[in-house]
């Protein structure tokens, strides 16, 4: 079946095109582009409005098996299609943890149940994320793992993780850490002012350059590459563009919370805006922006983290750390970088989708071309929104952002070839 | 209450200067109605007070239950679990029980901080924050001005001490504000690693030698210090901490005569504070506690003035 996307603005990570174009899809793959008429097609009208490459989220919590309570891997799908992505990287801290084959190929056969998007799997570093010992790499990779992680924690002993650095090399599988010393880091927001001002324990941001250091020199040692997961620092950002200056295999990403919000946000104890690694300075928040601009960071995930009420609804001390972040990706990437001018929305492209499907190794994916996969997402560039509370597809609401007018709406995201999300 | 807007008491700075000068003045009378023979006035009849509390605090307590009765109000203590998620439920849901029960103010302690927050944002009665965390313990810093202001007949231009663990101190946080405020100069002095980050920036000075607060200072407040800090790390021994940061009344020789000594209580004897110390002619640590139940009178009688609440 042929499916024609009539007038669409193309927006890939070289550029936009300057005249409306079409594009011809048949059996899930882009065949064609340009001005097509094809009276067999399926037409969708686009009006002009801006397609995108889908957006692939290199870090995301479904929460299934075991926290069903808080999304299941349907909620999350649904919740992931609306906020325009058509690939996401779920993290292995669910219950069990996501370190053995078998774990994997049940989260594959419900994903492909519900068969919307594409859901890649990250398996365990260590076996129960205990940090202890090595989870079975070359298993989990055949069983449909598309990368490592221990997210959550890092894993703390740096000869444990010189060896899954080295056997994650050989078994041809990214590590993507999550950067986050322990012993200096039990606090409940980013350490300063606010933290004295607040009376919260805070947590410096050394929690996270130290290890993001650490694993520079790990990588430099073993000559092999390592990903950095929601990257929240200054600090962290100059390590990460001086290991890329000197050449070294290191990627990186930021979530939008961490370039949209300050510290200053958890001024009114709303346990939303508990997060980790935690909501950091303005100085932080103005380098990560730099980041993404100069390419230090490469991409911009969610570490979409739903909580239900009941768990959010604590202490600011009880509560966990985590906000969703599927749904308001594109509207606060455009209200904080595009519209401001910071980022073009190529840069935009590049940084929630090509950039993102170089590091995962999906050839298929992260450009509209011919020959690619049709996953797309059609944006009204100019629309802007008002996120409430009763449009959260997700199962969890915890959204700092609630109530908040954002910018960018999603007309439809296509995944395959087919429309899997429409407004 | 003219001039008065607050129906919640949350933390200091929600007070101005303004607000400050009030509850002192109103304090002084009611100060003078707890020395009376009938210590009681009809300004509360009919309304309810709880007292909310999850850590234990003695003299806290009483001194609000006192203050409340003194005004005729009824009280209720509630004792919480220190995590409402020990029992499953979660603190609004307790909360909101209690409100259903018509209550007209709570009175909060609790051991984290921005309790008093949460609850003053989702309930109808008023919320006095009596202690939240590390955070802020207002009622502490009025009696403590309260107290300084009677003794010294002013607070613009006094040096102010503030000795000890200032990093969870929520009396210290609180005082801080309230000091500067009316025009003190605050000194913090502590090891360095019980000192707060980024301090300063409240326009507070720091040293970390007793002797150059104890030289100039027209008041010292010590601050309790947690045994337990030494296990956390913070310390190397209780013995050097005693012996770098804790009054005595060999270190107090160099201070002036007149120096008022102030503490929070309860006193850790021979660690913050000498015994010799805390019992001599320098200390108002007991008048702090008297000034306390006429501080707290003050602040009932001013938020329930104040019909609608605070939004």
């Amino acid at each position: 079946m042929l499916t024609l996307i009539e007038k669409a603005i193309i927006v890939n990570s070289k550029g936009i095109s300057k005249e409306p174009q079409d594009v011809l899809i048949d059996k899930g793959v882009i065949v064609k582009i340009g001005k097509i008429s094809n009276p067999d097609a399926k037409v969708i009208e686009a009006n002009e409005h801006y397609l995108l490459p889908g957006f692939i989220d290199l870090h995301c919590h479904l929460r299934e098996p075991g926290q069903e309570h808080k999304e299941t891997l349907e909620t999350g799908i649904h919740s992931a299609a609306k906020g325009g992505f058509t690939s996401v990287v779920c993290m292995p801290n669910t219950n069990p943890v996501i370190d053995h084959a078998k774990i994997v190929e049940g989260i594959l056969k419900e994903v492909k149940r519900i068969g919307l998007i594409h859901v890649f799997p990250a398996g365990a570093i260590t076996r129960g994320q205990k940090g202890e010992e090595l989870s079975d790499m070359l298993e989990l990779k055949a069983a449909g793992c598309i990368a490592l992680s221990d997210d959550g924690k890092s894993v703390q002993n740096s000869q444990l993780m010189r060896y899954a650095l080295e056997y994650a090399k050989m078994a041809e599988i990214l590590l993507m850490e999550h950067c986050e010393d322990a012993t200096i880091s039990k606090g409940m927001m980013n350490e300063g002012y606010y933290s004295t001002l607040l009376g919260l324990k805070g947590i410096p941001d050394i929690a996270e350059t130290i290890i993001v250091a650490r694993d520079i020199e790990l990588a430099r040692y073993l000559k092999t590459r390592i990903h950095f997961s929601h990257i929240s620092s200054r600090r962290s950002v100059e390590l990460i563009r001086e290991a890329k200056a000197q050449g070294l295999q290191v990627t990186a990403e930021a979530c939008p919370h961490h370039f949209s919000l300050t510290e200053k946000a958890v001024q009114g104890f709303d346990t939303n805006t508990k997060v980790n690694p935690p909501l950091r300075s303005r100085e932080d928040v103005e380098a990560i922006k730099l980041a993404l601009k100069d390419g230090t960071l490469d991409a911009i995930s969610t570490d979409h983290a739903p909580h239900a009420q009941e768990e959010k609804e604590l202490e600011f001390d009880a509560a966990p750390v985590g906000m969703i972040g599927f749904e308001t990706a594109l509207g606060l990437a455009v209200r904080e970088l595009v519209e401001p001018k910071h980022i073009t929305w190529s840069t935009l492209a590049e940084k929630m989708s090509s950039m993102p499907a170089k590091i995962l190794g999906l050839d298929h994916k992260g450009e509209i071309a011919e020959g690619k996969d049709a996953d797309l997402v059609l944006v009204d560039p100019k629309k802007e929104w008002i996120f409430t509370k009763e449009q959260i597809v997700s199962k969890s609401k915890n959204s700092p952002f609630i109530g908040e007018k954002l910018k960018g709406s999603i007309v439809f995201t296509m995944c395959n070839g087919k429309i899997v999300y429409q407004a | 209450m003219i001039g008065w807007k607050h129906g919640d008491l949350l933390e200091l700075s929600d007070l101005s200067k303004e607000d400050i000068e009030r509850v002192i003045e109103t304090a002084k009378a009611f100060k003078e109605v707890s020395m009376r023979d009938i210590k009681k006035v009809p300004a509360l009849r009919g309304k309810t007070v709880v007292m909310l509390f999850s850590e234990p605090s003695t003299r806290t307590r009483i001194s609000f239950e006192l203050a409340a009765k003194r005004l005729s109000a009824d009280t209720l203590n509630v004792t919480v679990s220190a995590s409402s998620l020990q029992k499953g439920e979660t603190l609004l849901d307790m909360a909101k029980n209690i409100e259903a029960m018509n209550v007209d103010m709570i009175i909060v302690r609790h051991k984290s901080a921005g309790v008093p927050q949460i609850l003053a944002r989702e309930l109808k009665p008023g919320v006095i924050n009596a202690g939240d965390g590390c955070r802020s313990h207002p009622t502490q810093a009025l009696l403590d001005l309260f107290t300084i202001q009677e003794r010294l007949g002013r607070i613009d231009g006094l040096k102010v001490g503030i000795i000890g663990d200032v990093l969870h101190s929520r009396v210290a946080r609180s005082n801080i504000y309230g000091l500067i405020k009316m025009g003190a100069k605050v000194t913090l002095c502590g090891p360095s690693t019980l000192i707060p980050p980024e301090i300063e920036r409240q326009g507070v000075d720091v040293t970390y030698k007793l002797n150059e607060v104890v030289a100039d200072a027209d008041v010292l407040m010590c601050l309790r210090l947690q045994k337990e800090r030494q296990e956390e790390k913070y310390l190397p021994s209780i013995r050097e901490y005693v012996n770098a940061f804790g009054l005595t009344k060999e270190k107090l020789k160099q201070a002036k005569p007149d120096v008022l000594i102030m503490h929070p209580g309860p006193v850790n004897r021979g660690i913050e504070l000498s015994a010799e110390l805390a019992d001599g002619v320098n200390s108002v640590i007991l008048e702090q506690v008297t000034n306390g139940v006429a501080v707290r009178m003050a602040i009932l009688y001013l938020l329930f003035g104040k019909k609608e609440k605070a939004s």
